[in-house]
């Protein structure tokens, strides 16, 4: 009797760090994760507009249906990109995301200040690559650095109310996301 | 003999435990830094890269990108403020005001986060679309047939999530604890 509840116990504790590790391992082995259901749709560095999601049909499940919705899938191990995403009326958002759905940087049209978001993403290593006087000179340039080569950008404008959405539909449809050129080698 | 069992036995235990922990966890969300008011829950650091493994392994298992903490913050409903899951079959109403931000919606979901079919097709509202009282508060229905005022329609189902997302908010950033921030009450009027 001992020997079973010793076992059990052993058994439990084995079972900790089994879920301990599952929860781990999930992100990377989830095949249904929104990156892989976008990965099927999207080409790399081009943005996509989404389609509204309907009863039928959504890209990803819990969608903001009052948003029009466009994704960039991105992949800097050939350069970095330039963003630019023009201000619908209501309200518009940028959000970034890692290669496991992660969030690390959003910015909205106000936070931004201008008409026209222009931005440019890069990994940290490329960031460094840039010449300091560049960098300096550049003051109103703004940088996002991914932790991660590939990931998602998302873009997303707000339809104020159901007559608007067109409106946000071509805001976001104008929006783009291009790879700059290699950088040269620092000399 | 004796040895082989008891391996077998163990190893079972170690199965069943963890991967149904690991199943309870992600179905009922667990994950840490949860913000709760009334029956509101929002997870603001799972909009950021602090997002803890639970966090981050029910985003890979929903399939959903979480609202960027910068750009909002979600609240979950699931039940009524006593408790009693959201029927729709049941009048539900929310009422009240909200925290402050440049823009909220509110959106209707089955469990399963897809939108619910209804003859309108409306699944939500956003801050410019509701009527309001004179002071500013409003109240929303949520039921099967159509009521006077703002209605959102349930479709009938039996459950359903409501998701009231804040837009340029200060709400999650800076917030510890959920009594200064006023959440909009909801309560089961009538069931069938």
């Amino acid at each position: 009797m001992m020997r079973w509840l010793l076992l059990f116990l052993g058994g439990a504790l084995l079972g900790g760090i089994v879920h301990l590790a599952t929860v781990i391992i999930m992100p990377r082995t989830a095949t249904q994760d929104a990156y892989s259901r976008l990965a099927r749709i999207a080409p790399v560095n081009t943005v996509i507009s989404l389609p509204a999601p309907t009863p039928e049909s959504a890209t990803m499940p819990f969608m903001d249906p009052a948003f029009a919705t466009a994704i960039c899938r991105y992949d800097l191990s050939h350069g970095t990109l330039k963003l630019t995403v023009p201000v619908s009326l209501a309200y518009t958002s940028i959000s970034f995301y890692t290669r496991y759905d992660v969030a690390y940087y959003a910015i909205n049209d106000r936070a931004a200040g201008r008409r026209v978001i222009e931005l440019e993403l890069m990994t940290v290593d490329q960031h460094n690559q840039i010449p300091e006087d560049e960098d300096v000179t550049a003051a109103d340039r703004l940088i996002v650095d991914s932790p991660t080569l590939t990931g998602l950008i998302a873009i997303r404008a707000l339809a104020p109310e159901a007559g608007l959405m067109p409106m946000a539909q071509s805001t976001i449809a104008a929006a783009q996301c291009k790879q700059q050129d290699e950088p040269k080698p620092a000399r | 003999m004796r040895l082989l069992l008891g391996t077998l036995f163990a190893l079972a235990v170690a199965a069943v435990v963890g991967l149904g922990a690991t199943y309870l966890a992600l179905t009922r969300g667990a994950a840490f830094g949860a913000l709760t008011i009334g029956s509101w829950t929002a997870w603001p650091k799972t909009g950021t890269l602090d997002a803890d493994p639970y966090a981050r392994a029910t985003i890979a298992r929903t399939g959903q990108l979480p609202i960027a903490l910068g750009d909002g913050v979600s609240f979950t409903a699931r039940s009524d403020d006593s408790g009693k899951l959201l029927d729709g079959r049941c009048d539900v109403v929310l009422s009240g005001i909200t925290p402050a931000a440049r823009f909220w919606t509110l959106t209707l979901y089955n469990v399963k986060g897809e939108l619910v079919a209804n003859a309108i097709n409306r699944y939500g509202f956003t801050s410019q679309g509701i009527v309001r009282h004179a002071d500013g508060s409003f109240a929303i229905v949520m039921g099967p047939r159509a009521n006077p005022g703002n209605w959102l329609p349930t479709g009938g189902v039996e459950r359903y999530t409501l998701i009231l997302r804040f837009y340029d908010t200060a709400v999650g950033v800076s917030t510890k604890a959920g009594r200064e921030i006023p959440m909009p009450a909801t309560s089961t009027r009538s069931c069938p």
